[in-house]
Parts: C-alpha cells; sequence; structure tokens
C-alpha cells in the first residue's frame, strides 16, 4: 500500500518535472524566435543601408541607381508588405550585379571594390540569418504541434512564429549560397 | 531635321509609349526627317528600319510591378554609340523619369533635348528620394512636352517646372480600310461597342437599356460589344431572354481585330456618361469612316463639331439614344453624309497634325544650338 502510493507520488513529481521541463523549452525556442528575427531585422536594415549608399555613390548609371534607391525606399514601409519589397531589393541588386562584366566595369574607380564587397556582404548575411530565423521558427512550431503541448497549452499566449520567406539570392535560380560573384 | 528619339520600354511588349512613338516617328518621317529610335528589343524581334535595337531589355521590379527596362554600363555605352553616329539635330527622350534609356540618353548627351511625359501619378514620395539621382539628367531637357493635362500637372509637381501639352493623335491611315469580321454587319444590321465593360462611366447600361427598345423594333439587328470583362453571364443577364442571342460579346481584341470590328458595324455607339478628356475609341471610329451615335459630353461634342460629324443624344438616356441610333440605322444616305463628315473632322487629330506640333517644339529648342553630341560624364562607362 504505502509503496504503491510512492509509486504514484513519484510518476507525478516525474511528469510534473517533465511538463515543466517541456514549457520551459517552448518558451526559450519563443526567445530565440525573437533574437532571431531581430537579427535578421537589423541584417536587412544593414543591406538596404548600404544598397543606398551603392545607389547615391555615383560609381552606376543613372538608370541603375535609380532601380536601387527605388527598390530601398520600396522596403521601408510602403504599401507593399516587406517579405515582397525585400525580394524586389534582391531583384533589383542582382539586375545590377547580374550583368555581364559588371565587377569590371568598375574596377579601377576609387572605392568601388570595397562598396561592392560590403553590399555582397551584406547580402550574404540576410541569406544565413534568415536561414537561422526559419530553423528556429521551424523547431518552435514543431514543439508547439505536440500533442503534449498542445492539451496542456504549454505555449501559453504566445503566437505561433511565422517563417519569413523571400528571395535572397543573389544569382538567379539558385536559392542556395547568394555569392558567386 | 536629323531626330533620334529613345523610348524606355521594350519594343516587343505592346504600350502606350511604345505606340506612340512608332506613330510619332512615322508622321515625321512621311514629313521627309530623318528618323532614329532607340529602344530596349529581343534580338529576334523584328524591328522597323528606323529602330535600333538596345539589346534585351530586363525585367526588374519597379515601383511595386515588375517593369522590362534597359539600365546598366552596357546600355551606357550602347547609347552613347548611338548618338555620336547619329549626329542628331535633336534628341527626343521620351520617360526620362524611368530607369532605362531615356535617363541614360539625357546622362550621356549634351545639346538640343526634348522630352515627353506620358504618365499621370500620383504624388508620391519615390520621386522625392530619387530625385537627387535624376536631376542631372532631367536639367538637360530644354523643351518638355506632357500627352495629357494630368501629365503636366504631375510633373509640374514632383519635378517642377512646365510643359507645353500635346496630345496623342489617332493613326487615322491605319483605321481607314479594314475587313469587316466575317458575317458582319449582317442583313439585319449592326450597333457596335468598345471599352472596358465594367467601367460605369462608358456607358454600357444605357447602351444596353436602348438596345431593348431598339431590338423590339428591328428584329434581325445585333449588338457587338468588344472590350476587357470580368463576368460576360451577368452582363447577357441584364438584356432580357429574347435578346440575348442578338448581342454578341468579344472580350478583349487586338489592335488589329479592334480595326475591324469598327468597320462590322453601321453604327457606332459612344454612350459614355462622363469622364473623357478626348475620346481616343470615338476618334478612331471616326477615322475608320463609321457613322457615330455620342451622348453630348463636352469631349464628343468638340470632337464631333456639335453634331456635325456624329449625332448627338442627350447623356444617359436610354430612350433618346434609342432613338437617335433608330433615326441613323434608318437612314443610310445620312449615314454616308456623318461618315464623311467624321473623317474630315478627325483629320484634326492626325498624328501628321500632332508631329507637326512636336517639330515646332524641336526648332525651338534647336534654335541657336549645336548638334547633340555625347560628353565627357559617362565617357568612362565606354
Amino acid at each position: 500500500m504505502i509503496t504503491d502510493i510512492i509509486i504514484v507520488v513519484a510518476a507525478a513529481l516525474l511528469a510534473g518535472v517533465y511538463i515543466s521541463w517541456r514549457a520551459g523549452r517552448i518558451d526559450r525556442l519563443h526567445a530565440r524566435v525573437e533574437m532571431a528575427r531581430a537579427a535578421l531585422d537589423v541584417t536587412l536594415l544593414r543591406r538596404g543601408s548600404v544598397a543606398l549608399e551603392l545607389a547615391t555613390s555615383g560609381l552606376l548609371d543613372p538608370a541603375t541607381s535609380l532601380l536601387l534607391a527605388a527598390a530601398v525606399h520600396g522596403t521601408r514601409g510602403g504599401d507593399r508588405p516587406r517579405d515582397l519589397a525585400e525580394s524586389d531589393l534582391t531583384r533589383a541588386l542582382r539586375a545590377a550585379f547580374g550583368q555581364p562584366g559588371f565587377q569590371a566595369s568598375l574596377s579601377g574607380k576609387e572605392g568601388a571594390g570595397e562598396l561592392l564587397a560590403e553590399v555582397e556582404a551584406a547580402a550574404h548575411q540576410v541569406f544565413l540569418a534568415r536561414k537561422f530565423y526559419n530553423d528556429v521558427v521551424a523547431a518552435t512550431r514543431e514543439a508547439r504541434r505536440r500533442p503534449l503541448a498542445r492539451v496542456l497549452r504549454l505555449s501559453g499566449k504566445a503566437e505561433a512564429p511565422e517563417f519569413f520567406e523571400m528571395d535572397d539570392s543573389l544569382v538567379a535560380g539558385n536559392s542556395g549560397a547568394p555569392l558567386s560573384l | 531635321m536629323k531626330i533620334g528619339i529613345t523610348c524606355p520600354y521594350s519594343w516587343d511588349v505592346p504600350g502606350g509609349v511604345q505606340s506612340h512613338i512608332r506613330d510619332l516617328a512615322e508622321a515625321l518621317i512621311d514629313e521627309g526627317h530623318e528618323v532614329s529610335v532607340i529602344s530596349p528589343a529581343d534580338d529576334d524581334t523584328p524591328l522597323p528600319p528606323y529602330v535600333t535595337g538596345a539589346g534585351r531589355a530586363v525585367p526588374v521590379p519597379y515601383n511595386g510591378s515588375v517593369a522590362r527596362l534597359s539600365f546598366g554600363f552596357l546600355s551606357v555605352s550602347r547609347v552613347r554609340r548611338w548618338i555620336k553616329e547619329g549626329g542628331f539635330d535633336v534628341l527626343h527622350v521620351h520617360e526620362p523619369e524611368i530607369p532605362s534609356l531615356s535617363l541614360l540618353a539625357c546622362w550621356v548627351a549634351a545639346g538640343p533635348i526634348v522630352a515627353t511625359f506620358h504618365t499621370a501619378i500620383p504624388r508620391s514620395r519615390v520621386l522625392l528620394v530619387t530625385y537627387p539621382i535624376v536631376r542631372t539628367g532631367l536639367e538637360k531637357i530644354n523643351g518638355r512636352i506632357a500627352v495629357s493635362e494630368a501629365a503636366r500637372n504631375t510633373l509640374v509637381e514632383h519635378i517642377g517646372g512646365d510643359a507645353v501639352v500635346i496630345p496623342n493623335g489617332v493613326a487615322t491611315r491605319r483605321y481607314r480600310k479594314a475587313d469587316p469580321l466575317p458575317g458582319w454587319p449582317g442583313p439585319g444590321g449592326a450597333i457596335g461597342f468598345l471599352g472596358r465593360l465594367d467601367e460605369p462611366r462608358k456607358g454600357l447600361p444605357v447602351l444596353l437599356k436602348a438596345f431593348e427598345i431598339l431590338g423590339s423594333q428591328r428584329p434581325g439587328l445585333r449588338l457587338l460589344v468588344a472590350g476587357r470583362y470580368a463576368d460576360a453571364d451577368e452582363l447577357l443577364h441584364r438584356v432580357p431572354p429574347g435578346l440575348r442571342d442578338r448581342v454578341v460579346l468579344f472580350g478583349q481584341v487586338s489592335e488589329e481585330d479592334k480595326i475591324r470590328v469598327l468597320h462590322s458595324v453601321d453604327v457606332f455607339c459612344s454612350p459614355n456618361t462622363g469622364g473623357e478628356s478626348f475620346g481616343i475609341v470615338t476618334a478612331e471610329a471616326m477615322a475608320a469612316g463609321v457613322p457615330i451615335v455620342a451622348s453630348d459630353i463636352d469631349a464628343f461634342r468638340r470632337v464631333l463639331r456639335g453634331g456635325e460629324a456624329g449625332e448627338l443624344f442627350t447623356t444617359g438616356d436610354a430612350a433618346d439614344l434609342a432613338r437617335a441610333a433608330g433615326q441613323l440605322l434608318g437612314d443610310p444616305a445620312r449615314r454616308t453624309r456623318l461618315s464623311a463628315a467624321a473623317l474630315a473632322a478627325v483629320a484634326d487629330y492626325d498624328w501628321s497634325v500632332v508631329a507637326r506640333a512636336v517639330l515646332s517644339v524641336y526648332e525651338t529648342v534647336v534654335l541657336g544650338s549645336t548638334r547633340v553630341a555625347v560628353t565627357a560624364a559617362g565617357g568612362e562607362f565606354s
């Protein structure tokens, strides 16, 4: 009799510990989502500002400059959703960088090499930050979907995080590495 | 005069700016001028002899939609070469505020430059942000043309300065002759309508009401309706069941078929209830020589010379439209007279007239100026 009670109490304790550990994990995942999102925002802003610097540098012809500047402008709260506007900027950058002989045409111009490298690095960081963000979003959504988490509402009032989908490849038709320039 | 014209959009894509440039260039050539147009175009597109291809246009997002434009250092060197070899007296750029060939031409050229602005856009911040980039190019323009008051207002608001308004012309010769669609107009006669079907201001509901009256008076009379619409069934259900098979919908038609549609009817109807500043479709019908019944809004009163070149009815009044159209359908002699009068009246809006107005702008800007040359700026790109 006593042993039965001990077994039940021990099981309840163990279950409690397990559930609290699961809830804590979901909470930590949500916190990681927020950090990853903040990092992604920083890389997107950085990419926008370097692209705008390139557009106004006088290194490019006015048509390409205008395309880039308009695309950067579109990412800062226009009527277009953020993901679409950021994808537009990617496509504008790709159109500029994708011209045959683009890099060579700027070689020898003061500061051109550094600026182009900075744009590429910023674009690559967007690619990485978005990958990391979507990874943790996927893990979080998976954890929230488990039966125990659903039944016991372990995620509390936190909303399920959304994936951030956008075109972030500087090379057309390549969703893997953004850089091959 | 040696005239160089730049087109910002791909020649192989149909569009208002492209047809404007085509019609203007051909009218200038008819007047005996030497014209060269440079335009983005796919390599395998057959181009008219006066068009130089500037390479394939690249689809890029611009202002929330995807446009096919030419930009970049390769386009710059192509435009430079074209200007150098052209030896133009005047350079005429279209839509230089768009990131494409016209802006590049302004950037590399020195000498007399005329610019035509086509679009009317609501004030947007993107222009304020990007204006410093285009300013150097736009400041070289000596004479500015807007194709409408709305386009002129846009220009004045966004960029400052002023422009002369020279409206689009009608390529009357293109409309003069065409084969009717098979089986049209038919023994019972036909009335025609062209335009957006779902836009109430184009007045199709008035015409459908009038057709209820006319259709019962004249067995065999058919109504030909061509234009973009969302829901054909909904449209047909506005007509009594007995008349439905006599209303024929053609949907959106190509430029060529549009001309054939105009030649397929005995009477053309422009039932617009307002909102037209000129009435290009009505003018095109006049150029096809089809007798016209139009609402008496200001724009139509003007092109139809107060009723001399076409029958006018009280705007929005279906009974009055039925009366006017019925009279015309029953009076072939009057139709012949109206057709001749319409052809004479529309000559005022022909591209040759428009081309002469554009030429006088050219003549003004070349006064005391040298030929178009290339500047050192952008020279680094060649």
